[in-house]
């Protein structure tokens, strides 16, 4: 059963078409990720899981119920952090993490704990306009795990993080969805989450136009797997006989050639078969930042449509 | 802990902190001890005057003053915090609208009351320990805190009704600023421009009632004609002769001015988008 199903959702602000067709589904226990540019409209697909906002158009159901109009008890199962969480800057980290923890009705006990997880024991009872921005997301990653919610979501929580911490959230979120937490996060940079989500949905202009595991985003990419050959470049270009795209490098020691997948085996065979004039290969295959760009940059089939209709 | 009295907690923490409830104390008490003691100055006697005269001084000054206050404190309430990015965070909790801005007014309301209570109080208890003021002069006195704390209040509900309608904080402060000089200097002037350019034809019937539709005016009418000394003194003798509202009446009209622009609040703060 779907955690978050969304179904056909669209959201009009008056004229403006801020989402549009949108159709997702996730698992208990997974993780998606929302990559896309900043506009794309991935924190107003939040707010709509959140219930903060309806949609104007299709259906979404979060945890069984409809998040517009849930009761107390939906709100508790929720983990949220905001895109630049916000802090009152005079309360210590402490005090600060008491206060969310009794607007959710629970014990102050649990806090330390938590302050603890997030690797903000040291400083909790430094106020909060002396933290880095990477304490305020520790902060806010706590709060947002007050009651171990059931789905979690964090807006671009890694931006603007250093990779050691990046690598803790990621840690965090990995032992969270062991235990069954959904969630879901968003960035505008897919290289970011290095391959860390289950699920990865690509949003362009309030639609999105790839969904699906990174396997079969990039099989269905189709993006070329880049070798570097080292050697007598210009031999084994003559060698390779008009074949593939093929580019020179300026020493003539190297030649990158772009194969597409499903020959890659039979270039690597050619390659291995030319002997001394090919002395080294390297394989590159698409990176994230490709595929991104590759979806992201793809125009949509129905831009005139839908600026027709805007 | 309900989300309400977390709310207020939170909020009288916060004036604590940013000095807010230390200033308006000092503020507020020093005046009421200016007012209770200077009187004397010229003849280099440290002597109390009647405190029915202080009562009289001190509303004048309050009008002025605790509006000031009050929307000061309040303009932010609902706008500043959408504005920082709290408000968004927040309304993922299991937390209601009505909750938030109820639990957050009663956090400013207390910051009000301690600051009017506590200094006013003082001067008024400085006043008694050097001996002064029959019965009537202290429940004045006592009426004065009381209504002075209402008008806080009233005003403090104006101010969160503007930080509900409007989408930016320096929006908020200008209207916050607009309504103090509207409530407080502009509407008794034009009422009196409009006295003086009718010929007084702006009846008894309707006159009164006009009073009512100000905040500040039924603090003045109820300080200066509720006690029968103070009366005397205030000068308001003869109008109190044609604008004879009974003192419960006055504070039950008060008591509107906060019920009914803080509802009014709730409702547009529920109906805001985020």
């Amino acid at each position: 059963m779907s955690v978050v199903s969304i179904k056909d959702v669209g959201k009009a602000y008056g004229r403006l078409r801020v989402l549009d067709g949108i159709s997702l589904g996730v698992p208990q226990g997974k993780c998606l990720a929302l990559i896309g540019h900043n506009g794309a409209g991935k924190t107003t697909l939040m707010k709509l899981v959140l219930g903060l906002i309806r949609p104007t158009a299709g259906r979404i159901e979060v945890l069984g119920a409809d998040p517009a109009v849930a009761d107390k008890a939906f709100r508790q199962q929720l983990g949220f952090l905001p895109e630049n969480v916000a802090f009152h800057e005079e309360l210590t980290g402490a005090d600060t993490l008491a206060f969310y923890a009794r607007l959710k009705g629970l014990e102050t006990t649990c806090c330390p704990a938590l302050l603890e997880r997030v690797g903000l024991s040291s400083a909790a009872e430094r106020r909060v306009h002396t933290y880095s921005k990477g304490m305020r997301q520790r902060l806010g990653l706590a709060q947002a795990l007050l009651g171990t919610p059931k789905l979690l979501l964090l807006d671009e929580p890694t931006t603007g993080l250093d990779p050691v911490l990046r690598q803790e959230f990621f840690e965090i979120i990995r032992q969270l969805t062991a235990i069954g937490t959904t969630v879901i996060i968003s960035s505008h940079i897919l290289t970011e989450l290095e391959a860390r989500t289950d699920l990865v949905a690509i949003m362009r202009e309030g639609r999105v136009v790839a969904y699906g595991d990174l396997d079969t985003l990039r099989r269905d990419a189709g993006l070329p797997v880049t070798i570097r050959a080292k050697g007598d470049a210009a031999l084994i270009a003559h060698r390779l006989n008009g074949a593939f795209t093929k580019t020179i490098l300026a020493d003539e020691q190297a030649i990158e050639i772009g194969c597409p997948l499903t020959q890659k085996m039979a270039l690597l065979r050619t390659l291995a078969s030319l002997g001394e004039i090919c002395a080294d290969l390297e394989i590159r295959p698409p990176s994230l930042d490709d595929l991104y760009l590759h979806y992201s940059g793809r125009p949509l089939s129905s831009t005139a449509e839908q600026g027709g209709r805007a | 802990m309900t989300p309400i009295l977390t709310f207020a907690a939170k909020e009288f923490r916060d004036g604590l902190r940013n000095k807010w409830i230390a200033g308006a104390t000092l503020l507020l008490g020093g005046l009421a001890f200016a007012l209770t003691f200077l009187g004397s100055a010229p003849t280099g006697l440290l002597d109390v005057k009647p405190l029915a005269v202080t009562v009289v001084s001190l509303s004048s000054l309050t009008i002025f003053l605790i509006p000031l206050i009050a929307l000061l404190l309040g303009y932010d309430a609902i706008v500043g915090e959408a504005e920082r990015g709290c408000l968004l965070l927040i309304l993922t909790y299991p937390v209601s609208r009505l909750e938030i801005i109820v639990g957050k007014f009663l956090g400013h309301a207390a910051i009000l009351a301690f600051a009017a209570i506590v200094g006013y109080g003082a001067a008024g208890a400085a006043a008694a320990w050097t001996g002064g003021g029959d019965a009537e002069s202290w429940r004045a006195f006592a009426g004065l805190i009381l209504t002075t704390v209402l008008l806080g209040l009233a005003f403090l509900a104006l101010a969160y009704l503007i930080s509900a309608l409007v989408a930016e904080r320096s929006t908020a402060a200008g209207i916050a600023v607009g309504v103090w000089l509207l409530f407080v200097i502009v509407y008794d002037l034009a009422l009196m421009g409009a006295l003086v350019a009718s010929k007084g034809r702006i009846g008894a019937e309707i006159f009164p009632s006009l009073l009512l539709l100000n905040p500040a005016d039924v603090y003045r009418l109820f300080n200066l004609t509720a006690f029968e000394n103070v009366r005397k003194l205030s000068g308001m003798a003869g109008l109190s002769a044609s604008v004879h509202f009974a003192p419960a009446v006055l504070l039950a009209v008060l008591a509107l001015w906060s019920a009914i622009p803080l509802a009014l609040a709730a409702s547009v703060f529920a109906r805001r988008e985020v």
